[in-house]
């Protein structure tokens, strides 16, 4: 994922590349590798074709479904109110509730503590994506990849900077990232090139660049305010 | 020698292609045969061309002199177009861009000489080859059905005489007649193409035969833009569609085009028309050529188009396995320029960028009454991956329904202007 970010950048920006470019989309995870984590999950759900209500909703299907909506069974009132909000289950929804059920479903009755580690819900996930619909004949069904690059329109990156503001938000930054450019354990945006600090904020601000802080620092920002942070660490020190 | 910034652009890929794909023998160009010339063909053929400037050789083979669109011609059997404004030929891409436009068959491809032969019997020369011959269908799908009996039950999932076929014995129906669709299985040309066109017959009867009924045999039990077909179905059409998924037999089909019945699971129904669209494979000469896996599909390399079998053949559109992205026009029109984009670079050094790839499908339910679904796609090293997409909602106001109707006749021409200058 990194390196094929910074090759994109390079391209972005006007390199000299040569012959067909590599950029290619992150899988979601190694389906293979999920298959064994399944395990945690194959007590109480199945999936696959004959799939049934078991403890658990069957999963078949499961990417692009409401909450709550598989008939006949008994949801807990907290997974039914989500399911009247028209919460869908995603990437994203799936994740976060894999993760810690509670932080997303508050009185869920499913019995699971949590997956902690990011790698195997990510695989859980590839597995899982392989049951539900398929792009290909139903072209409104899910990704079943992350994209690699952030999608900026021409007007996003044609936004000019306030440096002035930026240098207001960029408190918030430098409690980390050391104005002088050194570099001890969380890397120099000193003097980084405007259109490589949009690009790569954008690429956290779309959690497609992995790092948990980062992807909230840069949620909370505007694309005016991405502008402005990339205009003021350009030219910071000069 | 001096340098200059072609040449030094230029020169790695060029020696690189000089040493994979040596030009063919006494050819002063190098040269691109493009089979068909549809959606992907045509696209291809105009984009290579064009951006090539003459230093690529371009031999488009397609047998027929006026290509109907299989994009709107649905809209042609609703009454919204008519049928000339679906009609394209292929002089402009001769005549601007220096297109050699070969109206015949290509009946072979000799794959280690490097040449096609048509049905006139030539022999072509290519340095490389694009394959896109679109559909066409399986044998024995629907029990009872074959290409002898396409004129008592037409397909029209090929555009032109068999979609004014079905027209005119829609619009020729019994008073309270029946129209049946048998609906393919996946994976078929336009996912939600069948439903539009259900859109579209019941349009007609409403206006023409109130009473007429449309029956829908379907082997799937879920298919594209499903609630907003239901939706505007339920509120253009009240009680005349009736949709049998596989629950209810729709997978379980045969007919008889001499006694105009259809069986649905045991139960035999008289019909009226019969529109039978057939399980679906690449384009015959896709296979003849051995670029199909055992799906009867092409599998390709995303970032390229290049055929999996044969590094020289890149296979576009419907004839393509092509990871995420649908069989339709605008996916075929996507994958040229990738592919045309590849075929400049390995020819002459042009600069390639990272493969994008889109789609968005329209259809139309009614009057004004637009619905679109479309994504993005990335390529992965297996596969063209869907990384974002949208989709109409159910319950959307007329104004935006009307707007996206609006948003299709520009991309029709868009797209059309794509295609063939």
């Amino acid at each position: 994922m990194r390196e094929s970010f910074i090759l994109a950048l390079v391209l972005t920006l006007g390199g000299v590349g040569q012959g067909v470019a590599e950029e290619t989309a992150q899988a979601i995870g190694d389906p293979e590798a999920g298959a064994d984590v399944w395990i945690l999950c194959s007590g109480c759900h199945q999936i696959g074709p004959d799939a049934e209500i078991g403890i658990g909703p069957p999963l078949s299907g499961i990417f692009g479904r409401r909450m709550a909506s598989v008939e006949g069974f008994p949801y807990s009132r907290s997974m039914m109110r989500m399911g009247r909000d028209g919460l869908i289950w995603s990437l994203e929804t799936l994740d976060a509730y894999i993760e810690n059920p509670r932080v997303l479903v508050s009185g869920t009755r499913m019995g699971f503590e949590g997956l902690e580690d990011p790698t195997e819900r990510a695989d859980l996930l590839a597995f899982l994506r392989e049951f539900s619909d398929k792009p290909s004949n139903i072209p409104e069904a899910a990704p079943t990849a992350l994209a690699a690059l952030p999608t900026l329109s021409d007007e996003t990156l044609a936004i000019v900077g306030d440096a002035a503001y930026g240098e207001y938000l960029a408190s918030e930054c430098t409690t980390c990232h050391q104005r002088d450019g050194s570099d001890r354990g969380i890397p120099s945006i000193t003097l980084w090139p405007e259109e490589n600090f949009v690009l790569a904020m954008h690429a956290y601000k779309q959690k497609l660049r992995p790092h948990p802080v980062m992807q909230m620092m840069a949620s909370r920002l505007s694309d005016e305010e991405i502008a402005a942070l990339a205009a003021y660490f350009a030219t910071l020190g000069r | 020698m001096t340098l200059n910034r072609r040449s030094f652009l230029g020169t790695g890929l060029a020696l690189g292609a000089a040493l994979s794909a040596p030009r063919a023998i006494g050819q002063a160009k190098p040269r691109v045969v493009i089979v068909g010339g549809g959606a992907g063909g045509a696209t291809a053929a105009r984009y290579i061309a064009k951006d090539s400037q003459g230093a690529i050789d371009v031999i488009l083979i397609e047998p027929t002199r006026t290509y109907y669109t299989c994009f709107f011609s649905n809209l042609y059997i609703g009454g919204f177009r008519e049928l000339n404004s679906i009609a394209h030929n292929y002089g402009g891409l001769a005549s601007e861009y220096g297109v050699n436009v070969v109206h015949d068959w290509v009946i072979g491809v000799d794959r280690d000489a490097k040449t096609v032969s048509t049905a006139a019997g030539h022999s072509l020369a290519y340095d490389r080859l694009i394959v896109a011959p679109g559909i066409d269908f399986v044998d024995g799908a629907v029990p009872g059905w074959s290409t002898a009996a396409q004129n008592k039950m037409p397909h029209s999932w090929k555009a032109g005489s068999q979609t004014q076929l079905l027209k005119a014995q829609i619009e020729a129906m019994p008073e309270g007649g029946t129209f049946c669709m048998v609906a393919p299985p996946n994976p078929y040309r336009c996912p939600p193409g069948p439903y539009e066109r259900i859109s579209m017959v019941a349009h007609v009867l409403k206006e023409r035969n109130p009473t007429a009924k449309i029956l829908v045999a379907d082997p799937k039990p879920k298919f594209s833009k499903m609630a907003l077909f239901q939706e505007g179905w339920e509120r253009h059409y009240t009680g005349m569609v009736e949709w049998l998924g596989p629950d209810f037999g729709g997978g379980n089909v045969s007919v008889d085009p001499d006694a105009m019945t259809v069986d649905i699971d045991g139960s035999v129904e008289k019909v009226d028309v019969c529109n039978v669209i057939p399980a679906q494979k690449a384009g015959h000469i896709a296979q003849v050529a051995g670029l199909t896996d055992a799906s009867g599909f092409c599998p390709i390399v995303p970032a390229t188009m290049q055929s999996r079998m044969d590094e020289n053949i890149h296979v576009l559109g419907d004839a393509t396995i092509a990871g995420d992205m649908p069989k339709s026009g605008f996916s075929a029109n996507s994958q040229a320029k990738v592919a045309a984009m590849a075929v400049r670079a390995a020819l002459t050094g042009s600069r390639a960028f990272p493969a994008k790839f889109s789609n968005t499908c329209w259809s139309l339910i009614d009057t004004d009454d637009g619905v679109k679904v479309g994504a993005s796609y990335q390529a992965t090293e297996e596969k063209i991956a869907k990384v974002d997409g949208f989709i109409s909602q159910t319950g959307e106001d007329a104004a935006l329904r009307k707007a996206t109707y609006e948003e299709s006749l520009g991309w029709y021409a868009g797209i059309t202007a794509d295609m063939f200058g």
